[in-house]
């Protein structure tokens, strides 16, 4: 079958932007998107959005035009941007359609996300007690894999280190100032072992990409950036995900693992195949762990991968390229396709004082969210 | 002194924490979850450290219904060996030594000491490893 091919990309600066809804920046991102793809709104045949907390990503036709356009819209947590991108995919791949929009964004309140013990299932009492907290799980979670594994906390700290340093040449993403390892080690702790600098923020921004069926994308003459995999999967038994009161004595796997092997499958490549990675770091082990989820490495192998500089832009596999949410924040809607989007940069070649050097053909993208959803893609030029 | 919540534990002294298990496979679970899918099961009093972190900013209220002050606290996943690794705080303990495989006791503590009528929550304490040996 042939391959469905990202013909556009667009994206609103993240971080804060007063004065502008999410809405605004996701409208932003889909103009954007349609001016690097040479296509007009009318040309669009239907589109997934994605959206946490900042509306109903279909009333953007209002603004964008009222064409009748089928627009379906996407509440998926964190792999809402990786749920429409998926689908976006699927509707293509079916011959319904030849051209497509995938667009997510989000503006989040400042602080912590906010949670009710309600929303996820939980009694009262969890949140009365004080564990409806998302930051406990994270530095429970990355906790027992140092004891495991033998990661040190300057491990952690060389993640943030990267990603600060990666978002200087990042035109789109929030904290763009080196930060020095030590600054960073010696910074208030937030959930042990994480300082402050080693957790990402809940931030906005928006992110569209044009899809169309390679026929198309042949017939408009652009660059074949091919979405050779796209695939969305939940949790199998035994994982540990936020929000727990109890976790299984018989431990299991992740959602990420069934997620990225569900992809390599379907691309038909394996993970010695991939010329560079955005990987979900929400917390800086998040991004140390997924390394190995994502089949990358073995777990414990990361502590010398860091301290080699092998996930650094010039090394055998360049993770973050852009910062990552460590540097970008997290609009929830935005980020996966944030990914995308970095991924397409860099094919192009278009990276500028980030980009992959030796003309990278392939690249990864993965999010990972609660509880227990994970969406994996692969690119390929 | 009121518990947080009905059916967390149980009214024996010392207490313990009553779990669900699932009829079919035998998994299981803390709290018990509503339904007829699971069973209360008074869970054992001892355990190890799995993991911990420790809560270093006071939660947003609502939901936290804790005391205004704050001071840091330890949030541990507690192993219950053979039952299931069941979330907790730590209490009377030294933040500095707190070490994964400790071995740990259940104990209740109010949720905020301070208060004219406060409600308790379940905690993990370290055990002397000597008297857990003896225990």
């Amino acid at each position: 079958m042939s391959d469905v091919c990202i013909i556009g990309i667009g994206i609103h600066p993240f971080g804060r932007t007063d004065g502008l809804s999410g809405l605004d920046q996701g409208v932003f991102a889909v103009r954007e998107a349609l001016g690097d793809a040479g296509l007009d709104w009318r040309d669009v045949q239907f589109a997934y959005g994605g959206s946490d907390a900042a509306g109903n990503p279909d009333t953007m036709v209002e603004r964008l035009g009222l064409t009748g356009i089928q627009f379906i819209n996407v509440k998926n947590g964190c792999a809402a941007g990786g749920s429409a991108l998926s689908s976006a995919q699927m509707a293509i791949k079916s011959g319904a359609f030849e051209i497509g929009l995938a667009v997510g964004f989000d503006k989040h309140p400042r602080g912590a996300f906010n949670a009710l013990p309600a929303e996820y299932n939980l009694p009262e009492w969890y949140g009365d007690a004080g564990y409806m907290i998302t930051t406990q799980f994270f530095g429970a979670k990355i906790m027992r894999y140092m004891h495991e594994y033998g990661i040190s906390p300057e491990t952690l700290g060389r993640v943030s280190e990267k990603a600060f340093r990666n978002a200087v040449h990042a035109p789109h993403a929030w904290r763009r100032e080196p930060v020095a390892l030590d600054v960073i080690m010696d910074a208030p702790l937030v959930s042990d072992p994480y300082t402050k600098y080693m957790f990402c923020s809940p931030a906005e921004g928006g992110v569209a990409l044009i899809l169309a069926s390679e026929k198309k994308a042949r017939e408009l003459g652009k660059p074949l950036i091919r979405l050779k995999a796209a695939a969305m999967r939940t949790r199998p038994a035994g994982s540990f995900e936020v929000f727990a009161p109890s976790i299984d004595i018989k431990r299991g796997g992740s959602a990420t693992r069934i997620a990225s092997a569900d992809a390599f499958r379907l691309a038909g490549i394996g993970p010695d195949d991939i010329a560079v990675a955005q990987l979900q770091d929400t917390e800086a082990g998040a991004e140390v762990m997924h390394m190995a989820e994502n089949g990358f490495c073995q777990d414990g192998d990361q502590e010398q991968w860091l301290a080699e500089g092998l996930t650094e832009i010039g090394g055998s596999l360049p993770v973050n390229t852009d910062g990552g949410c460590l540097a970008c924040g997290e609009p929830i809607g935005a980020s996966g396709l944030r990914q995308v989007y970095e991924n397409v940069v860099q094919l192009r070649g278009d990276g500028g004082g980030r980009q992959v050097p030796g003309n990278p053909k392939t690249a990864y993208s993965h999010v990972y969210g609660a509880p227990g959803v994970s969406a994996v893609t692969i690119l390929e030029r | 002194m009121r518990a947080i919540a009905e059916g967390l534990f149980t009214d024996e002294v010392p207490p313990r924490l009553i779990g669900g298990r699932d009829k079919v496979t035998g998994r299981i679970v803390f709290p018990c979850p509503p339904g007829a899918d699971f069973e209360p099961l008074p869970l054992g009093r001892q355990g190890t450290l799995w993991s911990y972190t420790v809560q270093r900013y006071r939660p947003k209220s609502p939901p936290y219904a804790g005391p205004e002050a704050f001071a840091p606290w330890a949030v541990a996943y507690v192993e219950l060996p053979g039952e299931a690794i069941v979330e907790a705080r730590l209490t009377d303990v030294d933040l500095d030594t707190i070490r994964i495989g400790m071995p740990l006791e259940l104990a209740l503590i109010p949720l905020d000491p301070g208060a004219a009528d406060p409600v308790l929550t379940h905690a993990f304490r370290p055990v002397d490893p000597e008297m857990a040996a003896s225990a």
